[in-house]
């Protein structure tokens, strides 16, 4: 317990140094000797899929690791397959985890023996918006219109999202406490399908990432009503945030790296300087703003904390305690 | 005027050194990819993705095209040959592609198929260059309702009631109905049938873990037992002449070839079916209104026509959507989105205006890499022959040996070997016993498809049944459907059949 | 044949029976407003495999059998002998790929198969066991940088690691 508690105050300190310093000034002790596992929660072609795998291009292309880093789907059970995974492989220095927030909500909604506790933080790469829209042909502009045509259609309204117990259904799940109102939730399995769904008229609204509904909005198909964000977002400067419209509603969609339990500490150092490096790379910031994603680095026990905070904060939503 | 205009600049783009360089070698690789049991076209593409950022993004879009287009060509080349398929695209071309292969008639169908591929490419990207832009909203109409009545046409077209025994038929429709809710419930969120609690059926069975697990390993045990393990395995030869003769032979597929063409365009520009209802489709329908039906099954040589130009046509209209739209019909689609994003193209409604060069360049490079695809192919068939000499039992062993490491390669999991090795087994036990094991295959390839589609379109509809019916889009496949199902059915009563056991050679499908 | 049959007909139930009881965790009804609950496909397709394989059970039952298809067997013990070894082979091959690696447990079992089975020359026999293995490693994890399992072999693989990569 000391020890573990040393080494990540060790880490802590030294993740402030790297912040603070020219990346390249500092080299960890450690290095890997056989090719990294990148396991990612989610199935291929998924949004969370394509943003580790961009993150890959990034290592490999500036050339930042000695050995490849190689990419591994597990995304059965909403991640339950590959926190498993991890879990086995305790204190294994080759395998990283690309995190989305099943990383908290999975071991809330079900009991697979995981404790996200134990997991050893390595950085937060970014957090994704949500937003909410409804087709350009509706009638529907501002927050109030949309909570009273939700309230007229009397349960039928269709608000469509990813699978049950993902990051869609409990934006909707909050929307629903917060207005008093009932959607009749419709999954899909990934965001792109809910945004053409939106747009082709089979469902009523969307909490789409920015990133899955730009081009529709762009095409002038479909409309953002208000975004769950503290401030506004840059490529919609004209959609107001929920928090000024009076609603404390806030969400994000975190994109993080893991180690197993157990991660060597001096492995972990040698994650953090790597992704430390890839987040101030030129591209990830270029893309991260086209994308409307939040890019504030965090790592190590700040990280650590923060899981913890959002796991918390989760567990209410589910209505777990 | 203006679209040829486009088309010139994109093929100066496309038939540059380097470029012409990329669509070669994207095309190799991708033949030999696909040609690998359990590897197909999305493995391609997510493996070699990040290497693309070595050129420009023009030509790393162009590599990758040409990567899609050679796995395509090659799934059919562990279909034919070792009656694997490599891709669920090319369940289809086992059932007559392998009775060919096996009547030393690899070549053949090994020629059919490339041929058919390049006629179904081609015809597909004339089509997508025409029509890309007003076709894509068709693609909206689309929800879960018509999604689920396409499903279901497409099912039907291949499994019409008649011929094998029916009982054993249902039983394997309904088990490999099955397996296919394994794992998670998109719906409610909730794990189902996980047995044993092994985490490995979190992500459900894959439908390439059957398909090795049946038609490979259970293959091989078949074919132990009916060759005592000596037997040569075919003596299949090829030389530049047969090559030819091979070409020649195919005009009389022509008609099966434009079927299979537009048939496989337009199921190929919905974003949820692609490209393997299509190949089935269209194989239902060449067997459907062939003069020699009772052929198909046996070697006939439209029958691997018909899905291998369908999957093609539609490998290349499932780009439609994804670059119209932005949304990807397969997941090896979904990889090609991500890499566009990655070069910073932003795909969708836009894409055509905001950046023609790079469109009119990818159009343009179909166009070569089809004709690429079909060379490569065609040269390296006399290879693919050749294997097929080896001793049956080293090749047996060969086989196994692909088995085992195709069937983990893809999610890189022990857990999805162990279930091929009981796929074999049980799979060499049921079609002993003559259950016929495609309508398995099938069923768990199209059944997480028809279930969420189903369910989608009832929670939509607030359970009203009636969604189906009402919507003129999926009450014309629906009414299609009943009519594939009854057909077969109306045959075998008009010309009543007695009930024959069936030949032990027969169950090659 | 007749018995394999029945036999066959009667797993076919008990593994239907087997999914049916595990979708019950989930709801099997129609769940008003929502359409079919989580556990109704696989609950119902189930039951539609159970009842086919209890009407081949009891169509197998009330055959009535010549005497010279009474005596036809399921398998030949020849054929039993083969299938067997190749089967046990096949298992032991996976078992061993946990504990020893993929590229101890190929060769082992190309040697095994053969050898043993093909009867084929010692010469043959170990080219074909030792070549097979470095061409899948140079395709799978060299070209497609897809790494098989090593086991314990693991740490023997890090020079190759280094030089490849």
């Amino acid at each position: 317990m000391l020890t573990s508690l040393r080494t990540q105050a060790a880490a802590a300190a030294c993740a402030l140094a790297v912040a603070v310093t020219a990346p390249s000034a500092q080299a960890a002790d450690w290095e890997p000797h056989k090719p990294i596992e990148m396991v990612i929660m989610a199935g291929q072609g998924g949004g969370a899929d394509r943003l580790a795998r961009f993150f890959q291009s990034l290592i490999q292309k500036h050339d930042l690791t000695n050995m490849p880093v190689l990419p591994v789907n597990k995304g059965g059970g909403s991640g339950a397959e590959a926190l498993r995974y991890m879990k086995d492989n305790a204190g294994d220095a080759h395998k990283v985890m690309a995190t989305l927030n099943s990383y908290y909500t999975t071991p809330l909604r079900q009991d697979i023996g995981v404790d996200i506790e134990t997991f050893t933080p390595i950085a937060r790469m970014a957090v994704d918006t949500f937003v909410l829209w409804v087709n350009a042909d509706s009638d529907i502009h501002t927050l109030d219109e949309f909570v009273t045509a939700v309230k007229e259609a009397d349960g039928s309204w269709k608000m469509g999202g990813t699978g049950t117990g993902q990051e869609d259904s409990l934006v909707t799940a909050m929307l629903e406490q917060e207005f008093g109102i009932k959607f009749t939730y419709v999954p899909f399995d990934g965001g792109g399908t809910v945004a053409k769904n939106l747009v082709g008229g089979h469902i009523d609204s969307t909490v789409n990432n920015p990133s899955e509904q730009l081009p529709f909005f762009r095409a002038g198909k479909s409309r953002p009503i208000a975004t769950f964000t503290e401030a506004r977002l840059e490529p919609l400067p004209d959609v107001p945030t929920m928090t000024e419209l009076g609603h404390d509603l806030t969400y994000g969609m975190q994109r993080s790296f893991v180690g197993a339990p157990g991660m060597p500490a001096d492995a972990q150092q040698y994650y953090i300087d790597l992704f430390t490096k890839v987040s101030e790379s030129e591209e990830w910031q270029e893309y991260a703003a086209s994308e409307a994603l939040d890019t504030k680095l965090l790592t190590g026990d700040a990280l650590q904390e923060y899981f913890l905070k959002e796991r918390a904060t989760h567990a209410k939503i589910l209505g777990i305690n | 005027m203006e679209m040829l205009a486009h088309l010139a600049d994109g093929f100066a783009l496309s038939l540059s050194p380097l470029n012409l360089m990329v669509i070669t070698l994207g095309v190799t690789i991708g033949l030999f990819v696909g040609a690998m049991p359990g590897l197909g076209s999305v493995n391609g593409v997510a493996i070699l993705l990040p290497l693309t950022f070595l050129v420009p993004p023009a030509s790393a879009i162009m590599f990758l095209g040409a990567l899609y287009y050679g796995a395509m060509y090659g799934g059919a080349i562990s279909s034919i040959l070792l009656g694997i398929p490599g891709a669920s695209t090319a369940v289809a071309t086992t059932f007559d592609g392998r009775p060919m292969a096996q009547q030393g008639k690899a070549g053949l169908a090994l020629i059919a198929a490339a041929v058919g591929s390049f006629v179904g490419g081609t015809i597909s990207v004339i089509l997508f260059t025409l029509f890309a832009q007003p076709l894509a909203d068709i693609a909206l109409a689309f929800g879960p309702a018509e999604e689920f009545a396409l499903v279901l046409l497409a099912f039907t077209t291949f499994v019409g009631l008649g011929g094998d025994d029916v009982a054993k038929t249902i039983v394997m429709i309904a088990f490999g109905l099955v397996l296919s809710t394994v794992g998670l419930d998109l719906i409610s969120g909730q794990p189902r049938l996980i047995f044993f609690d092994l985490p490995g059926f979190y992500s459900g069975i894959s439908f390439l873990v059957l398909a090795i697990g049946v038609y490979g390993i259970g293959e091989i045990l078949w074919t132990l037992e009916t060759t005592r393990g000596r037997a040569q395995v075919m003596t299949a030869r090829i030389g530049v002449k047969d090559l030819w003769t091979g070409i020649k032979l195919l005009r009389h597929s022509l008609r099966t070839m434009t079927v299979g063409s537009l048939l496989g365009f337009f199921v190929g520009l919905l974003p949820a079916a692609g490209a393997t209802p299509a190949s089935l489709m269209s194989y239902g329908m060449a067997k459907t209104f062939s003069k020699k039906p009772e052929t198909f099954g046996k070697g006939a040589i439209d029958g691997v026509v018909a899905p291998e130009t369908a999957n093609n046509a539609a490998s290349t209209g499932s780009l439609m959507p994804m670059l119209t739209l932005g949304i990807p019909g397969s997941p090896t689609t979904a990889l090609l989105l991500g890499g566009m994003v990655m070069w910073g193209l932003m795909p969708g409604p836009m894409l055509f205006i905001e950046e023609p060069d790079f469109v009119w360049g990818l159009i343009s490079s179909l166009y070569t890499a089809n004709a690429f695809a079909v060379i490569v192919n065609l040269a390296l068939i006399p290879l693919f022959v050749y294997a097929l000499r080896m001793p049956l039992s080293i090749l047996a062993a060969m086989v196994i040996v692909l088995c085992i490491v195709g069937g983990y390669a893809p999610d890189q999991r022990l857990h999805d070997v162990w279930l091929i090795a009981a796929f074999g087994i049980g799979g060499y036990l049921l079609r002993k016993l003559h259950y016929p094991l495609a309508p398995l295959v099938l069923a768990l390839v199209l059944g997480p498809l028809m279930e969420k589609a189903f369910r989608q379109a009832l929670i939509a509809a607030q359970g009203d049944a009636m969604t189906f019916i009402e919507r003129p889009l999926s009450a014309t496949f629906l009414v299609v459907a009943g009519l594939f199902l009854l057909l077969p059915l109306a045959q075998a009563i008009r010309h009543r059949k007695t009930p024959t056991e069936p030949a032990n050679g027969s169950a090659g499908a | 044949m007749h018995r394999a049959e029945m036999i066959m007909a009667i797993a076919l139930m008990a593994l239907s029976s087997v999914f049916m009881i595990m979708a019950t965790d989930l709801p099997i009804g129609w769940v008003r407003g929502s359409g079919p609950g989580g556990g109704a496909f696989p609950f119902w397709l189930s039951a539609i495999m159970f009842v086919s394989a209890a009407f081949i059970l009891i169509r197998e039952l009330r055959k009535r059998l010549t005497r010279q298809q009474a005596l036809r067997h399921f398998i030949d013990s020849v054929a039993l002998l083969d299938i067997g070894l190749v089967v046990g082979a096949l298992l032991i091959t996976i078992g061993l790929m946990h504990v020893v690696g993929t590229y101890i447990a190929l060769p082992l079992f190309l040697a095994f198969y053969l050898r043993v089975m093909g009867q084929h020359g010692w010469l043959l026999t170990a080219a074909i066991a030792l070549i097979t293995p470095v061409v899948v490693f140079l395709f799978f994890e060299v070209t497609l940088r897809i790494l098989l399992p090593k086991g314990i072999t693991e740490p023997l693989f890090y020079p190759l690691y280094a030089f490849f990569f």
